[in-house]
């Protein structure tokens, strides 16, 4: 087992150097203007030289990034060229609220989701249909359209909410608690519809094995072989499922949190984006990766101790 | 709300349908039938019309439009609904019919190009490494497995900071994003073509490799890729506006994304601004949902209506062709069954059917009778499809849910587990027997023990169950009975999960497990279909000195008069549902009455000496 997430680790860190390596040189491969828009079009040519030199933009592409992949591998991911603040510090200040954000709903994902499509799956009927049809409507309506709609009605229209939500935690629990229903029901909404019309294939897929129908022919009672053996086969689909949710979700929250006004790394990636504000830009990249890393070696590690086979090999 | 998630969901259903090889998608005939079904789906045309509008709206904006995209009334802002514009005016006087349009246009251009970029990346990528295999394969796993792992929006940021903003890029970039899907369905749709029989044929009859792929293999792939271009289409249609909505598209053109964020700037002002982006964009990626889906639905009906065909037809002609013969034979069968003598199973009569979607029943066992007594063995043989397992399971009552008891009954030791009339097995009394006294031995090992639990808690656990004994007396048990099903080691079996073991000890350990709660009656079902031919005759050795020592009743089904001969006293022979012949076995084999039973036996004994085990181990589908 130690093996196994050894080794899982090591494919993740290759992973990290090629996709930071990459991202680095299409960054600056084409950041030839950088300096006049950082300096304005007044700027000399004097000055514009001066500036690239102060950003290492003289430079040859291949040492530029061995020297940033130094600075990072100590903590140091450079500093923004238009607010000169560090990256990491802006990060440090922004993924909590937007990683609140994302495992909140995830966990709600996880549990409307599995409990839906579960129900769905064994008793069929109207709750299938249901499913299905949500489904349908889930995947037809992007979700951060969910979200200007639930801003529309519920907090303009409505008044039952804050439109915004730029309150942090220190203004007492329940104030966060209310600002943050709206977007987290606007990132969840779509993995509930998905999660749950894939958990139910999922678990149909189990409930149609043979091994189940041995089962039921040894007298081992439904609740039982629900609970202990179609979950269990079923998990690591489901897994595999809420893993992909949660990666498309560090996309889908940025549009979430411009919406709403949180400052999380939403704001600070669509700023960054547009400015070409390549440090941050860099940064934002590496945070996601990371995430993603994490998140897949957490779902291989769970996957191996529900999946004998898998841990064996 | 992202990428990478739906398209993986649709991935994974379009691959499903491309592993089945001839999904019925071979051949304009097929396919010409495909698009039939499609419109007869009420969601199918609705959703072609719907798409069908969207496009010609699209293609016609320029003569459709009364303004430029970009034209600005300034003296007309935030307007509401007039016969000017007929949508009213955004905020800075543009009009909104207008922009809709045009941004019709840019949209579903630009999720063709993404549809387009991916296809010519995945396609060909997927074909070589389900074709060739080997390096490229493996290279282009590990290249998959990154670009999946990248949310989709951030990449396109990235992009965007690097590049500047234009639709174009973008939707190139997401478009080598998301091939992996279509690198996937192409590679898992060829893997399982590549080793079909037909495929092998034209390569030893000197076909090329290109012709094999272009002849055979895209006749799979078709039906699917257009699936998945329906669902990548939406999903890309949906990141897109995403990144317009952020402000991060090109600021001159007109395009859903940008409406429906100057929309929610003025969302105090003119809400109904947001409504109409909105709903082209529901409506768009809602119909290519729904198109996705219908032509999915089409593909399968058409599997399962081919499938009810075959049945029906088999069904048909056995009814109709020897009616006078099937009655004799029922009248002969049911006069051993009118006594009212006890037996320890004891069919009569029984039907089983399941309701089609038209209304009628279709049966697939009809006025079955027979009886088993402890201590005996008595085989039902029939080819795939003659009801034999149908019949088996109706008696251990795991017929699948949508089957019905359409006649006749079932007794277990005196008590009714399907009584006349019912529709249903009576679950609340077979629950307490299964396991207990009626007990079941699957036909694939393998496939019948859980993976993920160990062998020795597959065992265990039922007998815990059923015989409300402690775990530690389950494990001795359980021990005792892998040393009686000859395993040489029984405590290394018992630790080990179903992986770790070979076949044939599979299927031991299946025997083990049948006999735990020291049943009355065992239902084997083809116990040795699946088996090498050396381990099928230990296996039925084994089958017969347990059911001597236990002196309990066995039916055995099968196909394969060897094993019955080997083994049976008595044995029935089914054939479409119906009970042709019931008798001993040296009778039914020596002096055969009814046409169908020679037939059999002809085809088995043939040129051979009879009693031996001549057994091909061939898999029989549970019918």
């Amino acid at each position: 087992m130690i093996k196994f997430i050894a080794k899982r680790l090591g494919s993740g860190l290759v992973v990290l150097f090629v996709v930071s390596a990459l991202t680095f040189t299409l960054l600056y491969i084409s950041s030839g203007s950088i300096a006049q828009n950082i300096l304005g079009d007044q700027a000399t040519p004097e000055q514009v030289a001066l500036k690239e030199q102060e950003l290492g933009l003289d430079q040859p592409l291949v040492t530029r990034y061995f020297a940033w992949l130094g600075d990072a591998l100590t903590g140091n991911l450079g500093a923004s060229w238009f607010t000169s603040e560090p990256v990491a510090n802006s990060l440090a200040t922004r993924i909590p609220v937007t990683m609140t954000m994302v495992f909140t709903a995830m966990i709600l994902i996880a549990l409307c989701a599995a409990l839906i499509g579960v129900a769905a799956a064994v008793k069929r009927g109207w709750v299938d249909r249901v499913v299905q049809i949500g489904a349908i409507v889930g995947d037809s309506i992007p979700g951060y359209v969910i979200g200007v709609f639930l801003v529309t009605i519920l907090a303009i229209q409505l008044g039952l909410f804050p439109a915004t939500s730029t309150i942090s935690p220190e203004v007492g629990p329940e104030a966060w608690v209310v600002s943050m229903t709206l977007p987290v029901i606007a990132l969840l909404i779509n993995g509930v519809t998905g999660g749950a019309q894939q958990i139910r294939s999922a678990v149909i897929k189990q409930l149609e094995r043979d091994y189940v129908r041995t089962l039921r022919s040894r007298g081992i009672g439904e609740r039982e072989i629900l609970f202990k053996h179609v979950l269990r086969s079923a998990a690591p689909a489901g897994l595999t499922v809420l893993s992909l949710q949660l990666i498309g979700m560090l996309g889908g929250v940025v549009i979430i949190e411009q919406i709403f006004a949180l400052p999380g790394m939403g704001p600070l990636a669509v700023a960054a984006t547009g400015q070409s504000d390549l440090p941050v830009v860099m940064g934002v990249v590496m945070y996601t990766v990371v995430v993603v890393i994490v998140v897949n070696l957490l779902v291989d590690i769970l996957n191996g101790w529900l999946n004998p086979k898998v841990r064996v090999s | 709300m992202s990428d990478s998630i739906d398209s993986s969901a649709v991935t994974a259903d379009a691959a499903g349908l491309a592993a089945k090889p001839g999904t019925g998608q071979s051949g304009t005939v097929v396919r010409s039938t495909v698009m039939r079904r499609l419109i007869r789906n009420p969601l199918g045309i609705a959703s072609l019309v719907i798409l069908g509008t969207i496009a010609i709206l699209a293609i016609f904006a320029p003569v459709l439009a009364p303004f430029e995209e970009n034209f600005a009334n300034i003296s007309k802002t935030l307007a509401p609904a007039d016969s000017v514009n007929i949508l009213g005016t955004d905020s800075a006087g543009r009009d909104t019919w207008s922009r809709l349009l045009f941004g019709a246009q840019l949209t579903l251009l630009s999720a063709l190009l993404c549809a387009g970029v991916a296809i010519a990346i995945g396609l060909p990528a997927g074909l070589i490494a389900g074709y060739y295999a080997g390096k490229f394969e493996a290279v282009s796993n590990w290249v998959v497995s990154i670009l999946m792992s990248l949310p989709g929006l951030i990449v396109l940021l990235t992009i965007r900071a690097a590049f500047g903003p234009s639709v174009w890029i973008s939707m190139i970039a997401f478009g080598v994003l998301i091939s992996p899907s279509y690198f996937r369905l192409t590679r898992t749709a060829v893997q399982s073509v590549r080793n079909e029989l037909y495929v092998d044929a034209a390569r030893v009859s000197g076909l090329s490799d290109l012709s094999i792929i272009a002849r055979h293999i895209f006749s799979v792939v078709r039906a699917p890729i257009i699936i998945q271009t329906a669902a990548i289409a939406g999903v890309a249609i949906a990141i897109q506006s995403g990144l317009e909505f952020l402000g991060l598209g090109d600021p001159t053109k007109a395009t859903w994304g940008v409406m429906l964020s100057e929309g929610f700037k003025n969302v105090y002002l003119t809400p109904t601004l947001l409504l109409w982006p909105a709903l082209a964009m529901a409506l768009t990626i809602g119909g290519l949902v729904l198109l996705g889906n219908a032509i999915r639905d089409a593909l399968e009906d058409g599997e399962k209506i081919k499938h009810r065909k075959k049945r029906s037809v088999a069904t048909a002609e056995g009814t109709t062709a020897e009616p006078a013969k099937a009655r004799q034979s029922r009248k002969s069968v049911a006069a051993v069954e009118l006594g009212t003598e006890h037996h320890l199973i004891k069919v009569t009569n029984l039907g089983v059917g399941y309701p089609q979607a038209d209304g009628s029943v279709k049966k697939v066992v009809d006025d079955v009778s027979f009886h088993v007594d402890r201590g005996e063995i008595l085989g039902i043989v029939g080819e795939s499809g003659s009801g034999k397992s149908q019949t088996a399971f109706s008696i251990l009552g795991l017929l699948p849910d949508n089957a019905r008891i359409v006649g006749g009954s079932i007794q277990f030791d005196g008590n009714y587990t399907v009584a006349p009339g019912d529709d249903r097995v009576n679950q609340e009394r077979l629950s307490k027997l299964r396991g207990k006294r009626i007990s079941y031995i699957p036909q694939e090992p393998m496939s019948n023990l859980d993976p993920a639990f160990t062998i020795g808690y597959q065992l265990v656990t039922p007998m815990v169950r059923v015989l409300g004994i402690t775990k530690a007396e389950a494990r001795t048990r359980a021990l005792k009975l892998l040393t009686d099903v000859g395993i040489a080691n029984p405590e290394r079996t018992f630790d080990a999960y179903p992986h770790e073991v070979s076949g044939g000890m599979a299927q031991r350990v299946l025997i083990a497990g049948a006999i735990s709660c020291e049943p009355d009656l065992v239902i084997a079902d083809e116990p040795t279909t699946a088996l090498d031919v050396t381990v099928q005759a230990d296996v039925l050795d084994l089958l017969r000195e347990l059911q001597q020592r236990l002196n309990i009743g066995v039916i055995l089904v099968t196909h394969n008069f060897g094993v019955v001969a080997d083994l049976c006293d008595r044995v029935a022979v089914m054939q479409n549902g119906r009970l042709v012949e019931e008798g001993t076995v040296r009778d039914i084999l020596r002096n055969p009455k009814e046409q169908y039973t020679q037939t059999l036996l002809g085809s088995m004994l043939e040129g051979k000496t009879p009693m031996t085990m001549l057994v091909t181990p061939q898999k029989e589908p549970v019918a």
